[in-house]
C-alpha cells in the first residue's frame, strides 16, 4: 500500500476532497446506470402483468 | 455462406434473440466488469504511486479517462448503429442507438465534472474554453439534443431517422475532441495513452488505469444491454413470447412466494 496509514488514505496528500469528489460523482454516475434501467424494467414487467390479469377476466 | 450470413443477420434483427443473447452477455460482461472495476480502482486509489508533479490529485485519471474515452467510443457506436438502422433498415439497430444516448450522455457529464475537479488543484482553475474542453462540452449538448429529438418526436420511424442524422453529422466532433490537444494550444495534457507508442506512465500507475477503462467498457455493455431490453419489451409487449416471459415470471415468483 502507498499510504502509511488510514487518515493519510483519505486525505490524499492535501488532495482528498478532489480525489473522494470525483469518484464520489463516479459512483453517483454508475449507480444511475444500474439502477435506473432496472428500475423501468420493473415497472414494464408490472404493466404487461396487469394487462395479461385485465384479459383473463 | 451467403444464405447462412443472411440468416445470421435477421436474428440479429430479430428482438426476440437480442433479448436472449444478451440476457447472458450481460451477465458474463458484469462479472468479467466487475472484477476489472474492483481491481483498477482499488490499486489506482491506494496502491499506485503518487504523481511527482501532480501529487495524489493525478487518481482522479482512474475515473476521468475512463468516462472521457466511453463517452466518446459510445458517441460512434451510436452513429455507426444510426447508420446501420438507416442504410439497412434494421430495427435492433435504431433500439441501440437510442439507448445509447442517455448512457454517454452520463459519462460525458462525468467526464466534465472529473476533469474540472482534477483541474482546480493542477492548474488552478475550474474550468477553461480551450478547445478540448469546449469540443468535450459540444460533445454533451450533442448527446442531449439525440435525446431531445427522441422526446419530441412521437412517430418512432421520424424520431430514429432524425436522431440517426444528427448523430452522424455530429460525429464530426470526435477527431475535433482527439486532435484538439495537438491543434491548438491547451492547459490540457496530450493522451496519456496512445495505441502506437509505450506509455509513458509507469506501469504500476499505467495497469490500472488499462483495467478500469476495460472495466468501465464491459459495464457500459451491460447498461445498454438493459435499457435495449426494457425497450424490446415495451415495443413487443403484445407478442406471445413477451406475455410467455412474464407468466412464467408470475408463475416462479408464486412458487417462490408459498415456499
Amino acid at each position: 500500500m502507498f499510504f502509511d496509514d488510514l487518515s493519510s488514505f483519505l486525505a490524499m496528500g492535501g488532495h482528498g476532497q478532489y480525489v473522494w469528489l470525483s469518484y464520489g460523482l463516479a459512483a453517483l454516475i454508475v449507480a444511475i446506470n444500474f439502477i435506473g434501467p432496472a428500475l423501468t424494467r420493473k415497472k414494464i414487467i408490472k404493466d404487461i402483468e396487469r394487462q395479461l390479469r385485465r384479459e383473463q377476466t | 455462406m451467403w444464405t447462412r450470413l443472411k440468416r445470421l443477420y435477421h436474428k440479429m434483427g430479430s428482438p426476440k434473440w437480442f433479448y436472449q443473447i444478451s440476457t447472458l452477455c450481460s451477465k458474463w460482461c458484469m462479472a468479467v466488469g466487475s472484477v476489472l472495476m474492483l481491481t483498477g480502482v482499488v490499486w489506482g486509489l491506494a496502491f499506485a504511486p503518487a504523481d511527482y508533479l501532480q501529487g495524489n490529485s493525478f487518481r482522479i485519471i482512474y475515473v476521468h479517462v475512463p468516462a472521457s474515452l466511453l463517452s466518446q467510443s459510445a458517441y460512434i457506436m451510436m452513429a455507426v448503429a444510426g447508420l446501420v438502422g438507416l442504410v439497412w433498415k434494421m430495427k435492433m439497430s435504431f433500439v441501440v442507438a437510442k439507448v445509447i444516448a442517455p448512457i454517454g450522455a452520463s459519462l460525458a457529464i462525468l467526464s466534465l465534472l472529473t476533469g474540472a475537479i482534477w483541474g482546480k488543484p493542477t492548474w488552478g482553475t475550474w474550468w477553461v474554453w480551450d478547445a478540448r474542453l469546449t469540443s468535450m462540452l459540444i460533445l454533451l449538448f450533442l448527446y442531449f439534443g439525440v435525446i431531445a429529438i427522441y422526446n419530441a418526436i412521437e412517430n418512432d420511424e421520424m424520431a430514429n431517422k432524425a436522431a440517426a442524422l444528427l448523430a452522424i453529422v455530429g460525429s464530426i466532433n470526435i477527431p475535433v475532441i482527439k486532435y484538439s490537444v495537438e491543434w491548438w494550444n491547451t492547459l490540457h495534457q496530450p493522451a496519456t495513452i496512445t495505441l502506437s507508442k509505450k506509455p509513458t506512465m509507469a506501469p504500476e500507475m499505467f495497469i490500472p488505469l488499462v483495467l478500469t477503462i476495460f472495466g468501465f467498457y464491459c459495464w457500459f455493455a451491460v447498461w445498454v444491454f438493459a435499457r435495449a431490453r426494457n425497450e424490446v419489451l415495451l415495443k413487443e409487449r403484445r407478442t406471445k413470447w413477451v406475455r410467455a416471459l412474464v407468466q412464467a415470471r408470475q408463475h416462479k415468483s408464486q412458487i417462490g412466494g408459498d415456499a
